[in-house]
């Protein structure tokens, strides 16, 4: 008896946890927190990415056969991985849209996509930059070039509907079911172009269950830079997510004028 | 629904001529590339799948916007959404009919442009198999990409850029099939691969493009 009781009290506490983070969807709480949170998590952010980058360009070796270009995998990997997982936060966030309708959601995955297509085409051109005196070539039509150059597409497609509607909230809706089912074929797509070509490109750098990886001395600044650019994306993302709800109640506050000037 | 499968068609056959000018855009499409590449027989025949299934693609984006557009300006969408037929069964009868007026022409036309292209005897049943199981995925994910931009003015060049790149996986799979069913290797794999693919879209996407079509009714 007292331990069904005190299984219930957990579940409720534990509901009553989730519904404290939902509290957060309202605009008004959530400017309020990223508000005060924004000036910490630039800070952690310059923290990390500078001394991570410059540990990483000056003061790790030269890696035999690859010289000082090496380096360009300081940006080359951390913006790819944030290429990939921002689309995965805009899965998530269109998902919340969808099923629970917090417009904090929606406006974060608009303010997403513009980052997300930033990273992919930083990750595409270092990595051109890098495979032409690695491999001889700027592109090779390489399963892990072509997902990326498809998932650029997927994030051109994204944006341009947004742009092209109008009403706030239908933009949001069709979007967001762009989006789902844009995931499910971008997914396709990456084994459709590992099955139509083999690649040049090296396997995973970074992997927690091989045995073998780049060593230690390339690693931990590496590791360092993705956080980095993780707190970099999280830091652009409350700002530009703040700058659409400012835009929002910008319009409301000029439309409720045009209404008492009529 | 027969009803609306068979006015859809009668629709897109009559009024201005949407039928055959799909065909039309396939055929300069593969008479312009020997202009492209030069009138080598080889290499034409190399490349053959692959512009015949890139021809396809394009002729198919093409007549898109006629699959909800009219119906939506002169309002018999919203009729059709108030029917007693699930929105979703309405959007699954329009990718039916677009597929009957242009898919599977151009299936039936492939083998023939395939000849054009100095396509090899065994290419054009390849040709026509792959083209025969891939374009009905054309079609659905097309009426889905109709449903996102059926309520924008110029929505047209928008629905290119969203539904090319949904197009990409059966692409890659169908001219694959046809370039190792060619050369004479096993193509069961990518055959398989985009039959799946076909059925997957035939199966979900008209509850996507149904909810699409909802929010620009709303």
């Amino acid at each position: 008896m007292s331990q069904m009781k005190t299984n219930g009290t957990q579940t409720r506490s534990f509901g009553q946890r989730m519904n404290a983070l939902w509290e957060y969807a309202n605009p008004v709480k959530f400017m309020a927190l990223s508000g005060k949170v924004l000036p910490w998590i630039v800070g952690l952010c310059a923290l990390t990415l500078i001394p991570g980058l410059i540990w990483g360009f000056f003061f790790t070796p030269e890696a035999a056969n690859f010289g000082n270009s090496v380096k360009i995998i300081y940006v080359h990997v951390p913006s790819a991985t944030m290429a990939i997982n921002i689309w995965v936060m805009m899965l998530v966030t269109s998902l919340i849209w969808l099923i629970r309708r917090h417009h904090v959601s929606a406006l974060a995955a608009k303010a997403a996509a513009l980052i997300g297509m930033t990273m992919t085409l930083i990750a595409l051109i270092t990595g051109a930059v890098w495979g032409q005196p690695m491999w001889g070539t700027y592109w090779a039509w390489d399963p892990r070039l072509t997902s990326f150059l498809i998932l650029f597409l997927f994030y051109l497609g994204y944006m341009a509907l947004w742009a092209a509607i109008e009403n706030p909230d239908t933009a949001a809706d069709l979007t967001s079911v762009l989006c789902v089912v844009g995931s499910v074929f971008a997914l396709l797509s990456r084994y459709a172009v590992n099955f139509w070509n083999q690649g040049l490109h090296q396997g995973a750098s970074l992997s927690m269950d091989k045995e073998e990886h780049v060593s230690n001395v390339y690693w931990q600044p590496l590791v360092m830079a993705i956080i980095g650019f993780g707190l970099l994306f999280v830091t652009l993302l409350l700002i530009r997510t703040r700058t659409e709800i400012r835009r929002r109640r910008l319009h409301a506050l000029m439309a409720r004028e045009r209404m008492s000037d009529a | 629904m027969i009803a609306l499968l068979i006015r859809d068609m009668r629709l897109a056959m009559r009024a201005g001529g949407g039928f055959g000018l799909g065909l039309a855009f396939f055929l300069i499409v593969t008479t312009l590339v020997p202009f492209g590449v030069g009138p080598d027989a080889e290499i034409l025949a190399r490349i053959a799948p692959g512009i015949l299934w890139v021809g396809a693609l394009l002729a198919c984006l093409l007549s898109l916007d006629r699959i909800f557009q009219l119906d939506f300006e002169d309002g018999s969408l919203d009729l059709l959404a108030t029917s007693p037929i699930p929105l979703e069964g309405i959007v699954a009868i329009k990718a039916l009919a677009h597929w009957l007026v242009t898919g599977l022409p151009l299936t039936l036309a492939a083998p023939f442009f395939g000849a054009l292209m100095h396509l090899e005897s065994p290419g054009f049943s390849w040709m026509f198999v792959t083209l025969l199981l891939g374009t009905p995925a054309l079609s659905m994910i097309g009426a889905f990409g109709a449903a996102l931009t059926v309520g924008l003015k110029r929505g047209g060049l928008l629905m290119s850029l969203l539904v090319l790149p949904l197009y990409i996986p059966s692409l890659i799979f169908g001219a694959e099939a046809a370039t190792r069913g060619m050369a004479g290797f096993n193509a069961n794999a990518p055959l398989l691969m985009m039959a799946g693919i076909t059925a997957g879209s035939i199966a979900l996407l008209p509850f996507a493009a149904a909810a699409a079509l909802r929010v620009n009714l709303r």
